[in-house]
Formats: C-alpha cells, structure tokens, sequence
C-alpha cells in the first residue's frame, strides 16, 4: 500500500494492518534479539539475560527469535523495498540533514511516504540482517562446524557483534525520532492513522496524492 | 566455608573484581609431557576416564593405534600418533599426549561471555564449571588448540580439568599417576621447565636430535602443560600442536577494541539524542493551522 488513503473521519490512514503487525513482529523479535544480545555483550549486562529467564535460556531462545526477525524482515522486504529506492529528492534531503535536526522541517524537500532517513533505516537493517543471519547461523551450533573449517567461527564472532553495533544505532535513531520526536509516528504504526496536517508536513509529496485524489479509497 | 574461590585468578564474563585475586600464596602448578619417552600405553587414557568417572564411548578405528580422531567431551585425555619420516629418511611413530594445555592466556575464557562458567585459579588451572555454562560454544572459537568439547545431550562444554579437584587435595593429576615409563610429570612451572630443559639438553647432547626442546608457547603468555619434543622446531608433526598458538585476533578484537568502542558509542549515542532533545525538543504539528499552500489544493 503505497497510496495514500483518507478515512472517513479526515485522517490518513499511513500503515494498514498487515504492516502495523509485521513491524510488531520485527519490533518485539528484535528487541528480545538486543536484550539478550547485550547479556552476551558484556558482563555488567549479563544480569539482562538472568532476568529474562537465566542465560542458557537466553542462549537458546536467542537464535530461534533470530529467525522469526529475518522472517519478519522477509516480509517487510516484500511490503516495503519497491517503496525504499532512493530518489533524487533524498539526496537533496541528505544535504538538508540539518533542517531535519533542527526541526525545521518545513525547509526541507516534499518527502514521499518514506523520507531519505526512513530508506537508511530499512537498508541498514535488511543488510545487517543478512550479516547476522549468516554469522548467527554459524555461532548457533558451532560445534558443527569442524575444526579445519574454523575460521568461518571466527568471522562470525567478530561479523555478529559488528552488525548488531550497526543495528543498534539505527534501532537507538529509529525508536527516538518514532516516540519522543516525530510526535503522532508512534500513534500511526500502532493504530494506522495520522493527521492530514501530519502528512503534510511530514510527507508532503506523498500527502499530495490525497491533494490529487480525495476520493481514494482502501 | 570453602576457600577455593579464593584461589581463583581470573572469571570468565565477570564484571568486578575477582574474589581471591593476590590473596593466597599459590604455585603455579605444570605438567610436563616428555613425548620422548611416551611408549603410547594409554594408561594416561585410562585413568583419566576413570578418575573423572565419564562414560565409555566407542572407539574410531583409523589405520593406527589412536583411539579416536580427536579428544570429545567425555575423552579428555588422547595419545595422537603420527608417523613422521625426519630428513634422514628413517621412519619415527610420535605421540603425543593431548589434552587441555591450560594456557596463562586462556582464549577459552576470554572468549566466554557467562559469569563464572570457566576460571583460572592461582596455580594456572584453567577450569569449566558446567553448572554456569550456557552452551554457547564461544570457548571453541577462543580456543588455539581444539580443547573444549561440546555436548550435545547436556548442552555444555567439556575439557581436562588438569584434575583441579586432586591438585586441591595435595595430588597429582590421575594421567601422571598412571604412566608407567615416567614419561608425564608434575610439579611447579619452574620446576617443569627445568626438568623438560634438562631432558631436551640431554636429547641434543647425548641422543642426537638437535632441534629437541620444551614446547611452552609464548603467544599464549605460556602453558600449564609442557611437551618435551625430539624436534621442537616441527611441531605440528605431533598430530597438528601450533606452531605458535595465540588467542584468535578476531577473538581479541571483538573482546578489546570493539568491545570499549562499541560501549562507548552505544552510551555516547544515548547521551547524544538525550542532549538533542534538550536542544532541539519535539516536533509538533500545529493541528489548528491551515495546511500551507504546495501544490494542488485538497
């Protein structure tokens, strides 16, 4: 669903169900994913892991939520990557990096439905995805990998945390800007909706559409 | 209350001091392997198995006299058998004793992200204790020299514990009580060292073998389990002993740059968006306004 569409009540509907639940589904994966990660990280955080059940628990567990993440991110692959190519508008909006900071957003350029930093946010985490799932299926039975095969393990233990550190400042931007600082992101990926006003100011080429076609519907 | 907690050097994944750190006197304790006089007995084998009560398993019949390919998580102790043809062109059947080398740098356990799974006591043993391993199989990675099994009905790791429960209590470990030639050896580090030195003196002067020396592998920071070896200069003869075993660079990496960057940048990064929001605050929505004129009109 790209199309804008306007509900009866005057708002616009920004993410249908299927999407509000496939980055629920990313959403509290990843965050076991991180909690659980951050216990194996460093040992002033391993108390993490003993509160969510003990770390052999956590040990087991983490690689099976790992899967149900690429899963998600599978999905959000087939919903969202023909919406995620970078335009010409973005870089222009990459060079305006600092209206964006200083919420002067009305400077910036007409974003469509996902602006320059939202495509960053999936990239990011669809190829830090595929480094994890590659170095997180060699760390689940290591065992299995035979001993003149060894430097494969020794990749991953050093490719995992690499990709989970790059994750982790997407995740630390991503969750700051959805719920202190975008005020009305958070309300639209949990009940769907935002207002025009928010659409316009936000998302304004993809506000446009609805400009264009007020009686699009779902 | 025991006090063996108190001998303890170093924890693994352990954040704080460690409890028995320079506390008690303590000698570092080795075992010294004199491959030379190794007959391939197996008795160390044996007893080992029974010392430590683990279950019998079969063995892997492979053209030789090996018991089985590689050491496993209820088989600590293996005699490897090489035959190695020197530059002479005669035909020489190594052995050698293989085991956990309780490294002073344990990659092990540097590797190992679970309070307290493996130790290091004062006297240089290097120990697992499985009630606080989480199976994560880290310490395969760690290790340079393929020590630490996993298994997979427990889900936990296993190695030779250089019998840190018999060194406790005054004795020796059981593999050196039940060699028969004399061949394995235990005592003090600088007692070990002298003793291998003097053998490998011996070895060159007397036997012949000009390269004969102690393998005690500095890259390690040195082991706790000395080999005396006819030709110190080709030890991966000796069924694929490191030439010069360290912890993993990736290993080291991940636990010593990588780790502080990556603590850094993660409460940098907090500290960062927590100042921006001082500064700069939220972005609102003035829902009361008129939508600005761009573009066509709704």
């Amino acid at each position: 669903m790209s199309e804008p569409v306007l509900l009866p009540n005057g708002r616009v509907l920004r993410y249908t169900f299927p999407e509000r639940l496939m980055h629920w589904v990313a959403g509290v994966s990843y965050v076991y994913l991180l909690l659980t990660g951050l216990a194996f990280w460093s040992p002033w955080l391993f108390w993490i892991a003993v509160v969510l059940g003990g770390a052999t628990i956590s040990r087991e567990l983490h690689p099976w939520v790992g899967v149900v993440f690429v899963l998600s991110m599978v999905w959000m692959y087939r919903v969202w990557a023909a919406q995620m190519h970078a335009t010409e508008r973005d870089k222009q909006w990459w060079h305006e990096l600092g209206h964006y900071v200083r919420n002067e957003d009305e400077e910036l350029p007409p974003e469509g439905r996902f602006n320059a930093g939202q495509k960053a946010l999936f990239w990011g985490f669809f190829w830090c995805g595929i480094l994890l799932l590659l170095s997180g299926l060699v760390l689940w039975e290591p065992h299995w990998i035979p001993w003149s095969w060894r430097a494969l393990r020794l990749i991953a233990v050093i490719v995992h945390p690499i990709a989970a550190l790059l994750t982790i400042a997407l995740f630390m931007i991503h969750v700051y800007m959805g719920t202190a600082v975008e005020r009305g992101a958070f309300g639209s990926i949990v009940r769907g909706d935002v207002s025009r006003r928010w659409a316009a100011r936000y998302h304004r080429a993809w506000y446009e559409q609805i400009a264009r076609d007020p009686a699009a519907k779902e | 209350m025991s006090q063996a907690n108190l001998e303890i050097r170093r924890i693994s994944g352990h954040a704080g001091p460690v409890p028995g750190a320079g506390l008690k006197r303590e000698l570092e304790v080795a075992k010294l392997v004199d491959t030379t006089t190794c007959i391939g007995c197996k008795a160390c084998e044996v007893a080992c198995l029974e010392w430590n009560g683990l279950s019998f398993s079969d063995t892997t019949f492979q053209n030789s006299y090996q018991t089985m390919p590689d050491t496993s998580w209820n088989f600590w102790n293996l005699i490897k058998f090489n035959e190695y043809e020197p530059a002479n062109g005669s035909l020489m059947l190594l052995m050698r004793k293989d085991q956990c080398m309780h490294c002073e740098e344990p990659g092990c356990l540097i590797a190992c992200p679970a309070d307290g799974a493996i130790v290091q006591y004062a006297n240089g043993i290097v120990d697992f204790q499985q009630d606080q391993c989480i199976g994560c199989g880290y310490c395969l990675s760690g290790c340079p020299f393929n020590i630490p099994k996993f298994s997979p009905d427990s889900r936990k790791v296993f190695k030779c514990t250089l019998c840190s429960d018999r060194v406790s209590q005054g004795l020796e470990p059981a593999c050196i009580k039940a060699c028969p030639t004399g061949c394995l050896h235990f005592g003090t580090k600088d007692e070990m060292k002298e003793l291998g030195e003097s053998r490998a003196k011996q070895l060159r002067d007397v036997s012949g073998f000009a390269h004969a020396g102690v393998y005690d592998p500095s890259g390690v920071g040195g082991t706790h389990v000395l080999y005396v070896l006819h030709d110190a200069t080709n030890p991966e003869a000796y069924g694929g002993l490191p030439r010069d075993p360290r912890v993993p660079w990736t290993v080291w990496l991940w636990k010593k740059p990588l780790k502080w960057l990556g603590n850094l940048a993660m409460v940098g990064g907090v500290a960062g968006l927590f100042i921006h929001y001082l500064r700069f605050g939220p972005k609102t929505v003035e829902e009361d306004k008129e939508i600005p004129r761009q573009g066509e009109q709704p």
